[in-house]
Parts: structure tokens; sequence; C-alpha cells
């Protein structure tokens, strides 16, 4: 028998969290509560040091929402071992529900409702049996195994991400980023610009000859360029396609992109490596 | 600072609305198509008339007198449709160059009415005896022979037959016109209410306070019937907002302290509120839930996002001769929006919109809206409402009700 498995709660309102924390206890007492947090950074930060088997992410939360969380979560998640179990939890919201179906990602409606709740438990519990099933015989059926789940969560996350990326009215299109240094302000025609990269609250702006700072966040960048010209290839990264010289992948699933005109390498993450494929 | 000043978007909907039809051609054809029928039915029962009236006056054959009759008839109808289509389409041409709006009387078209009813009286009844000449084989006499009683009369009859025409169709175009139009803004009134009831029963609100309820239940009774009271009081006063057309500004901000006492709960040591009324500004008049709106966006746009959460303070105080609202939050803040790429579109701007439309409606360019970085330097966000002292009682109607007929 594994030892009991973990959880963690990321809940920005104080009394649900207690409240699923409560019913939880109720329908699976073999369930340890690890930590409950109130907002998506530490949800990420809490989940990658805690490494619980399962997570229930509040979509609507303070700093990122529990989308972005996962998403940086299947990206910084070591390879060794398996990505958490995701619950994703909502108060209402269509839209979401509808990606929610189409991928079959688990996800519970607030409030909660107790038969709903069981019914997500034990199907939490027979994929954690699936997983221990397949470590127990240490043989090379494991490698395979694991990946195919893994690939599986991350195309979930990948339809996620699309459909909340497709249910934001699409803003007008950027043409010319305008970057300030003290009274100056440069003038940067979009296509120039070779990647953008998040860096803390700016954006890094680079281009052939030279780089500059905005004070700008990715998510609000990122609705603004064609997206077939522009591809997002890491959750801080966006490159523009014409400028990647090469693309290998790595090992880890990741993959190393050269670019033209740039000396330093980008990379793309496990998420997106499926944008590198030969033709 | 930034006034805002620009159309709200509820306000250009309402116009594009109810605006005229983009052109004139369009609006013309569109009201002869409409018309056909009772233009037919109207030119042939006029015209059977005047056959009727021939016949029994110059004892000749009903079946020609029919004939000839419709014919002018139709014909008249004819041209004038056509006059009016070539006088919509040559306005058409003259707008594009100055780019004016489409006027009232050029989608109704009494100019171009005036100008086929003139030309079919001219040509019309000539046209419709050499036609009629050609099917029965019969040589009517000239109308332009002035000495023939016959086409006196011809001509006579078939002007007035004409004038009578075009004013009854015109008239009738007109007033499906009005028609139109007053369905429009009342599916506008509806619309706007709609959008008002929904922006304020958001059901995410609704389902996480539902959501906390339960909990509560469960912990502690009798902070949930206290919940329950304070989610008692916000919904009756959302439902009926709409119906009453003023409340004191004490009521406001007992149903600001409801709204917030829900999110308090919700949001637990995230949310801190302050409610600053003083005691001779209670009973002025405020229509109802003019603050609700700014509080809630303060939350959504502010404290929500906000991992430390903050403070939210509403104060009333009089300036003058002017009533200052302030809500302010130490929340995210506008600077978030970057000033390096255009601002993305936070929300619906339908709250705001919303607020600064009821003002206008009220009190014309007397009140205002300000939407600045809060200045006290902790960021957030400090939105000010300037309305003038004392409010006028008797037409303290909202904007829906305004456009409502």
């Amino acid at each position: 028998m594994n030892p009991a498995p973990r959880a963690l709660i990321a809940e920005d309102e104080p009394l649900l969290a207690e409240g699923l924390r409560a019913e939880l206890a109720a329908v699976w007492p073999a369930l340890q509560v690890v930590a409950s947090v109130g907002d998506g950074l530490s949800a990420l930060a809490q989940t990658l040091a805690l490494r619980p088997e399962v997570c229930f992410f509040d979509i609507r939360m303070p700093g990122c929402s529990g989308l972005e969380a996962a998403q940086a979560l299947a990206e910084d998640w070591p390879e060794a071992t398996p990505l958490p179990l995701l619950v994703f939890v909502t108060a209402y919201d269509d839209h979401a529900l509808q990606a929610f179906e189409a991928q079959a990602v688990d996800y519970l409606v607030k409030p909660l409702d107790r038969q709903r709740l069981a019914a997500c438990v034990a199907r939490l519990q027979a994929r954690l049996a699936a997983r221990s099933a397949e470590q127990a015989p240490a043989g090379p059926g494991l490698a395979v195994a694991d990946e195919g789940t893994l690939e599986q969560t991350l195309m979930q996350l990948r339809g996620l991400l699309a459909a909340a990326a497709g249910a934001r009215a699409a803003p007008p299109r950027l043409a010319v980023i305008q970057a300030q240094v003290g009274a100056l302000v440069h003038l940067v025609p979009v296509e120039e610009v070779l990647y953008f990269e998040a860096a803390d609250k700016y954006v890094r702006v680079v281009t052939a000859e030279r780089e500059h700072l905005i004070r700008a966040s990715l998510r609000e960048l990122l609705p603004q360029l064609d997206p077939a010209a522009f591809w997002q290839v890491h959750r801080g990264t966006v490159v523009q396609a014409r400028a990647i010289r090469s693309a290998r992948r790595e090992e880890s699933g990741k993959v190393t992109l050269t670019l033209k005109g740039r000396a330093e390498t980008l990379t793309a993450s496990r998420l997106y490596a499926s944008l590198f494929k030969g033709m | 600072m930034t006034v805002m000043s620009s159309t709200p978007p509820a306000k250009a909907a309402r116009e594009s609305l109810l605006a005229s039809p983009t052109s004139a051609l369009a609006a013309t054809w569109r009201s002869l198509r409409l018309g056909a029928l009772r233009q037919v039915l109207l030119v042939g029962g006029i015209s059977l008339g005047i056959a009727v009236l021939l016949t029994a006056l110059t004892g000749r054959g009903l079946l020609n007198n029919v004939l000839y009759s419709c014919l002018i008839g139709l014909l008249c109808t004819l041209i004038v449709g056509l006059v009016r289509l070539g006088v919509a389409w040559i306005d058409d041409r003259l707008r594009a160059r100055q780019s004016a709006p489409v006027t009232e009387a050029q989608a109704v078209g009494w100019r171009g009415a005036l100008a086929g009813a003139l030309l079919a009286m001219l040509i019309g009844p000539s046209m419709g005896m050499w036609l009629g000449d050609q099917v029965t084989g019969l040589r009517s006499p000239s109308l332009l022979d002035w000495g023939s009683a016959s086409a006196r009369f011809t001509v006579v009859v078939s002007v007035l037959a004409t004038v009578v025409c075009v004013v009854v169709i015109v008239a009738f175009e007109r007033l499906a016109e009005v028609r139109t139009q007053a369905e429009a803004a009342r599916r506008l009134a509806a619309d706007n209410q709609l959008r008002l009831l929904q922006s304020q029963l958001e059901p995410h609100m609704l389902f996480n306070t539902l959501a906390n309820l339960r909990v509560l239940v469960g912990l502690d009774p009798q902070r949930a019937q206290d919940m329950l009271d304070h989610l008692i009081a916000f919904l009756r006063s959302t439902l009926t907002a709409s119906r009453s057309s003023n409340h004191p500004l004490a009521t406001e901000f007992e149903r600001l302290a409801d709204y917030l006492a829900l999110m308090a709960i919700r949001m637990g040591p995230r949310l801190r509120c302050q409610l600053d009324l003083p005691s001779d500004l209670r009973d002025l008049p405020v229509p109802p839930l003019l603050l609700q709106p700014l509080v809630e966006n303060a939350i959504k746009h502010g404290l929500e996002p906000h991992v430390q959460g903050g403070e939210i303070v509403v104060a009333a105080r009089r300036e003058g001769r002017q009533l200052v609202l302030t809500v302010r939050d130490t929340g995210v803040g506008l600077a978030s929006m970057p000033p390096a790429i255009p601002p993305a579109l936070p929300g619906t701007g339908f709250g705001l919109a919303q607020v600064r439309e009821r003002l206008s409606t009220l009190h014309g360019s007397a009140a205002t809206l300000s939407l600045e970085p809060d200045p006290g330097g902790l960021g957030g966000t400090l939105v000010t409402l300037r309305l003038p002292l004392p409010l006028p009682p008797p037409v303290l109607r909202s904007a829906i009700e305004e456009s409502a007929p």
C-alpha cells in the first residue's frame, strides 16, 4: 500500500477552502491536505515544493488564474515524477465548463455537491491506483505508460488554454511598440521583434540589433499579436516564427530553438513542443 | 486625471439602433417593397371607381373604361416609384460627397414622391391611353386636345387620383417608419434594463455567495443567517432599483453595506471597507444603485486580482454647491495598464458607462465622473462623482426610463 495520497487546495475565498477541505475529509478520509493557499502564484510554488498527488485549483484567483498556474506547473514539473492530478474548481462560467467537458478534465462546480465530489474522488482514486500499479513492477513498460498520461494531460491543458484565449474578445493588432527610456521613446515595429520575454513586471522586447524593456505583461500583449506570426513557446516566451532557425528536441521533451540574428537560444516547454514537428 | 467624456457604449448602441437607414435608396426600396400590395389595391380601387364614374357619366363601355383607368393608375404608380428611387439614389450620391447623415425626409422620400407625382401627371395619362389603344385597337382622342370633354375629364381625374394616391401612400410609409423607431426604442430600453440586471446579478457572484453560505450553514449558523439577510436585502434592492426613481443617500449606503458585507465574508481578511456618510447628507435623493457599479468595479478590478487584497472607502461630502461621492480602493490600480501598448479591454465597461449615462440624463454637463489613480500613493483607484446640489426633484428619472416610450 502506498503512503496516504496528499492534496493541495488553491482557493482565494477562505470559507470555500475550508468547506472543500471538510467535504474531502468526509468522502476521502485517507487524503491528507498538505497545503491550502489563496492565490495562483502560491499554488504553483507550493505544488512544486510539496509535490502533492492531487491539486484542486480555483479558476479565478488573484496573482494568476488556476489555468495559468496549471500551465506553469506543467512546464516546471520535474520529469521524473508524474504530474499531480488536477481538478479545477469554478463558481459559474459557461465557457470554461464547455472547455472542461471538451477536454475531459476533472472539475467541480461551486457550490459543491456531495455526490459530484464523491464521483470525482472515485475517479481520482482509480487513476492513482492505476499509477501505482504501473510503478509497482519496475519494468520497461513504465516509461511508456507514464509518457502517455503526461502527454494526455498536456493535450488537455493545451486545449483549455486555447479555449480560454479564444473566449476573450480580440483587441486590435499591435503595429508598433513604444518603449520608453527616460525621456526618449523608441518606436519598434512589431515585425522587427524576434521575441518577447516576460521579466517580472516587464516584457523584454528583443530585436536583431537591441532589446527594450516595456511595462506590460505577456498576457496583455499576446492577444494583440498575430498568432500565425508570433508563437508562444513557453509561458514566458513569445517568438516570431520566421526568426527561428532550428528546433532541437531534448531528452526532457523540451525543445531548444536557435534564432536568426541572435546568438542565444530559447527553450520551448513541453507544453508547446508539439509546435515543432518535421513536415 | 482623465475625465471621461467620450460617447458611452450604451448610448452609441442606442443611436445605432434608432438611426435612420444608412442609405436613402435602401430605405426607399424597403418602404416601396413593403407597401407594394397596399399600393396596388389602392390604385386598383381608385381606378375601378373612376371607370364606374366614367361609365355612368358617358354611357360608354365599362370594360374599356376599367382597362384604360387601371393602365393609367398602374403606370402612374410605376413612375412615382421609379422617380422616388432615382431621387433617393441622387441623394445618396450627394451625401457621399458631403458625408452628411440621412435625414428623415430623405428616408421617407417626400421630395421624390412629389417629383414622381408631377411626372406621373404629365406623362402617365397619355401613356396609359396609348397602351390601352394598343390593346383594344381603338383610337382615343389625344389628351392634348383640350377641346375634347373626355380628354379634359381624363386629365383632371388622373391628376386628382395621383395626388390622392401619393399622399395616402407616403403617409402610410411615414407611419410605418415611426412605428419601427418606437419599436427599436422599446427594444433598446428593455435590453438596457436586462443588461443592468445581469451586471448586478452576475452568476459568478451569486454562485460564489451561495457556495459560501452553504459552508457557513454547517460551520456557523448565526453568521449564515446574517449573510442570508444581507443577500436578501441586496437582491431586493437590485430587483426593485429599476422601479423607483430615487432614494435617500443613506439607503444607497445601506445597500452598499449589504453588498460589502457579502464580499467581506467571501474575501475574508483580504477585504477591509469603510463607509463614510455625514449625517447632514443622509436625506439627499440619489438614483438607486448609482454607486453600486463603482463599488463592484473597485472589488472586481481592484481588490480581487490583488493578492494582498486591500481597502475600499466610499465617502460623501459637500463641496460648495456640489455633492461629491468618492469610491477609493487600494487594489491593483490603473497603473497595471501598461503605457507601452494600448490597454486590453477590461470587462465590458458597462458599469462605468451606465453610471455616466444616468448622470448625464439627470444633470447634463453639471455632473461629472472621473477615474484616476489614487493620489494617496498606495496604488489603487479613485472614482469621483460630482452632482449639483440641491438635486432637482421632479426629473430624477434613470436613463432607462427616459428612453422608454
